[in-house]
């Protein structure tokens, strides 16, 4: 009844990964959550990644798996710093409530 | 059989990790179920054979960036941000554009020809290999990836620190 797993399972989890993050990144208010949401993007792609990896048997894949966590880590350390000085200059982590630069 | 029902139970996590990640309105229980997803994450990547990338992302996420989470969630006032309305007005379209999105991520997938997997036995011995490759063809890309590393420590540094008022 069950079949076997091959690289399009894979792929449609890391397609149904990506979707919920970016649901995230849209829908929330809370700039925490959005910052989580980016995480999730950022894992469905690495499990893309990872399963051409396998896929073709080559190494290279899980490079650049490496490589965008590296960029992920970096990315999460600069966007909870910026929200902290946020915090402390505005008073708030609602994103809505951010619009000095809308009109 | 057991890597299929492994394949579902680590998706199931993932999935449903994700999914309670954004929805709950409590950031603290966003940041527990983002480490349910994120170690199904890692499990999906030992089922692909990179043992290595189980490895770091448990040590890196799971150890690493969710406590970073934690902590700011510690320092930020969160209760203010948990009381008001979480999701955006225009929330429909949001979820008009979701489904528009998985529809044609999903369209494309069925319709894309996927050539067969390498058999295992042809996957050579993970860490060795990988360490192999990445400091032979890619030395440069990962002293890049040192730079892009210091900055963003330099960056936090700088942005985090409380400045003393003029």
């Amino acid at each position: 009844m069950l079949h076997a797993i091959s690289p399009i399972h894979y792929l449609v989890l890391s397609a149904l990964l990506l979707v919920i993050g970016t649901v995230g990144v849209l829908l929330r208010r809370n700039i925490v959550v959005i910052l989580m949401s980016i995480e999730l993007i950022l894992n469905a792609v690495n499990i893309n990644l990872a399963a051409f990896s396998r896929m073709h048997a080559q190494i290279q894949g899980q490079i650049f798996v490496l490589t965008v966590m590296a960029v992920a880590v970096a990315e999460a350390a600069v966007g909870l710093a910026v929200l902290i000085a946020l915090f402390r200059n505005r008073g708030t982590v609602i994103a809505d409530d951010l619009d000095l630069l809308k009109w | 059989m057991i890597d299929v029902l492994l394949f579902y139970f680590f998706s199931v996590l993932v999935l449903g990790g994700g999914i309670l990640t954004i929805t709950r309105r409590n950031a603290v229980m966003s940041a527990v179920c983002l480490v349910v997803s994120l170690l199904g994450v890692a499990g999906i990547f030992l089922l692909l054979g990179a043992e290595f990338l189980f490895v770091a992302q448990l040590i890196l996420y799971v150890g690493g960036v969710v406590l970073l989470f934690l902590f700011v969630i510690m320092l930020v006032n969160l209760e203010a941000a948990a009381r008001v309305r979480q999701f955006r007005k225009s929330w429909p379209v949001v979820m008009l554009a979701g489904l528009g999105l998985a529809a044609e991520l999903l369209f494309l997938l069925c319709r894309g020809n996927l050539p067969e997997t390498a058999p295992a036995a042809t996957l050579p011995p993970n860490t060795e290999a990988l360490a192999d490759v990445l400091f032979s063809h890619y030395l440069v890309a990962f002293e890049l990836t040192s730079i892009v590393l210091l900055v963003a420590i330099i960056g936090a540094v700088w942005m985090g620190q409380t400045r003393k008022a003029q």
